[in-house]
């Protein structure tokens, strides 16, 4: 077996099915939960941000970007915005093992990945601010790539990204900021770290924005469409605001929110909820299992690739 | 006879040739014509290529960071920020994202970007307007940083900085070393240019036409006053000491300072720079220096780092005067060698 047939996840443009949809964001919740395994197995070093409830808008503000001419800026908490992008598992896993054939050959690690378009960092807001010198650069060029940076409600506190909000707007730039507004800053809740809200902060730099609840692809979809098509017509920044818990630890087993909390979290699952949708959820679910039993041993070297 | 140019004159020639290739970008604050940059630096560029500069809002942090995305996806950006003692507030963005892309992403992206900045004081402008901060910035893994002086030719080393070299420069202007006559050499001294694969940026060697009695290290805006205090211990102490101006801050240009050992012999050094010599640049050349020695086997040398005082610096010149180096302090510390 060769790296380019390493295992990959299927990705999904605007017109997927809910299969297809489910297939991507389970396969990226699978991935995340495999991972925790491996670091409490000591199989890993370092640590890891997951994404685990947040599946939904990375697969559907995704699915709504041009994949070979958009730009995609991530952070800390990157591996579902990757996966949703490129569908590569083993160059992720292999990177976060630190193997020479992980995407960045082990240097970056879990969260500072390059693939083609796709650059993370692990600077909480400080990409936002490279996004906005790449949407210049494609804007300059005329290539009307639209650039999405993502960034969480925890980056509001950080004041470049108000730099870079002013510029998009200023220079009239082809960018999309897709925030996850998932509550909760490591094990800060968001009422203790936010005034106000964050819908007005967009407004004050006129930039035009749109809240979804970040449970529905379907809503996911429709809604980052219509934001992205916009940038690329308008040649101006919008926002979407998408809301949906981290129903995971911030890093490894270090979430300290109430259970109850978590319970009534978990009972509202967006992936579980998409499955319930899928008749082919079960095969589907073996079909991911296999892909990342194999993706697991090509990366703990059980498999060999040549 | 056509007269010197200045190093700012030198500089805009130099950023004005740069422009020739239109993936060169300018943003900075008030950058604009007729204003052309605080200190002019970016003169009559908005007027010739106004698609190509852009004036910021006030956001250094910001400002860099657009540049990095810009030099990331294909262009040539050079960010001014206005004073250098404003860096800081780009930190982050120059350790964190722009220097540390290319190897964090494995070598597979470029950050071609250039962050020009005038350091110094000498013009009253006080604690926070002054300062001279890039020792803070060397030996940034992934981070180049250049300082022009009278005697290398500043324009072509801005274009050096901005098309030789792959990564982030940090280009370390001076304030009043903008007004300096650029030098094509000193009356008396042979002037070596040094440049390799290695440390492209030249070093220059003035070598007395006389036995040396010592090497002043200096670079940037201090060069002048180096120039200075050699005249004087050359007239008043019949000293000839030999004057070594480092464009290449860091990386340190080891092979250069290798050939100056083994060429010049190494009895007294001399390092003269603007800030507070406490972990400074001047102690990074006394260390590499001595490894060189060592390496060399060669006898023990005496060294001595001229330097600001540590102090905030203030606004009365008469003050700024008592902080910061002056070309007696470096007679001084040559004359404590012997």
């Amino acid at each position: 077996m060769s790296a380019a047939d390493a295992p990959r996840l299927p990705v999904t443009e605007r017109d997927a099915t809910l299969a297809d949809y489910y297939r991507l964001a389970q396969g990226i919740r699978r991935f995340e939960q495999l991972l925790l395994g491996q670091f409490a197995l000591g199989r890993v070093s370092g640590t890891t941000h997951t994404c685990i409830g947040q599946e939904i808008t990375a697969v559907g503000v995704t699915a709504a970007l041009d994949r070979a001419r958009d730009c995609i800026f991530s952070n800390h908490r990157g591996h579902g915005h990757f996966l949703a992008y490129c569908g590569e598992i083993f160059l992720l896993l292999a990177e976060i093992f630190g193997r020479s054939d992980g995407v960045c050959g082990g240097h970056g690690g879990s969260q500072h990945l390059h693939l083609r378009n796709f650059y993370s960092n692990g600077i909480l807001g400080g990409t936002v601010g490279n996004a906005v010198g790449a949407a210049l650069a494609e804007k300059r060029r005329g290539t009307g790539a639209v650039t999405c940076a993502w960034l969480g409600d925890g980056a509001f506190g950080e004041g470049i990204v108000y730099e870079a909000l002013n510029m998009a707007s200023l220079w009239r730039l082809p960018i999309v900021f897709a925030v996850e507004a998932n509550g909760i800053a490591q094990t800060t809740p968001t009422e203790l770290q936010l005034a106000g809200s964050m819908s007005p902060r967009f407004a004050a730099f006129g930039i035009p924005v749109t809240e979804i609840s970040g449970l529905d692809v379907e809503e996911a979809v429709a809604a980052a469409a219509r934001a992205v098509d916009a940038t690329r017509a308008e040649q101006r920044p919008h926002a979407l605001i998408s809301y949906a818990p981290r129903l995971g630890p911030h890093s490894k087993g270090d979430d300290t929110r109430d259970p109850d909390f978590l319970r009534a979290a978990w009972a509202n699952d967006p992936v579980a909820r998409l499955r319930d949708r899928v008749d082919t959820a079960t095969t589907i679910d073996r079909e991911i299992e296999a892909t990342l039993e194999k993706t697991v041993a090509m990366a703990l070297g059980e498999a060999s690739i040549s | 006879m056509t007269a010197t140019p200045s190093v700012l004159a030198s500089l805009n020639a130099g950023l004005r040739a740069a422009m020739a290739d239109e993936r060169v970008i300018v943003l900075g604050e008030d950058v604009l014509d007729p204003y052309g940059g605080a200190f002019k630096v970016t003169r009559g560029l908005s007027t010739q290529w106004p698609d190509r500069v852009l004036t910021t809002p006030v956001s250094e942090a910001g400002v860099v960071a657009v540049a990095t995305g810009l030099a990331l996806r294909g262009f040539l950006p050079v960010v001014e920020i206005m004073f250098g003692d404003f860096l800081f507030l780009a930190g982050d963005q120059i350790v964190n994202h722009a220097a540390k892309y290319r190897a964090m992403f494995n070598d597979k992206v470029r950050v071609p970007l250039v962050i020009r900045t005038p350091m110094g004081g000498r013009r009253g402008y006080g604690p926070t307007h002054s300062q001279t901060l890039e020792k803070h910035f060397l030996g940034v893994p992934g981070l180049w940083v250049v300082a022009p002086n009278p005697l290398g030719q500043p324009g072509d080393l801005l274009r050096q900085a901005i098309f030789d070299v792959a990564d982030p420069v940090l280009f370390i202007e001076n304030k009043t070393g903008y007004a300096d006559p650029v030098l094509d050499g000193v009356p008396g001294y042979d002037l070596v240019r040094i440049a390799d694969a290695a440390s492209r940026f030249a070093t220059i060697w003035l070598k007395p036409q006389a036995p040396p009695d010592g090497l002043l290290l200096c670079y940037g805006g201090m060069t002048r006053l180096a120039l200075e205090a050699a005249a004087k211990l050359r007239e008043r102490e019949h000293l000839h000491v030999g004057v070594v101006a480092i464009a290449q801050l860091s990386p340190t240009p080891v092979s250069h300072l290798d050939r100056i050992v083994q060429e010049a012999g190494i009895s007294t050094v001399i390092t003269v720079e603007e800030a507070p010599a406490t972990a400074g640049w001047g102690a990074e050349m006394i260390a590499t220096v001595e490894q060189l020695r060592d390496d060399r086997r060669m006898d023990a040398f005496t060294y001595r780092r001229v330097g600001a005082k540590n102090a905030a610096i203030p606004s009365a010149r008469d003050l700024e005067d008592t902080v910061l180096p002056q070309v007696d302090d470096i007679v001084a510390a040559v004359l404590d060698c012997y």
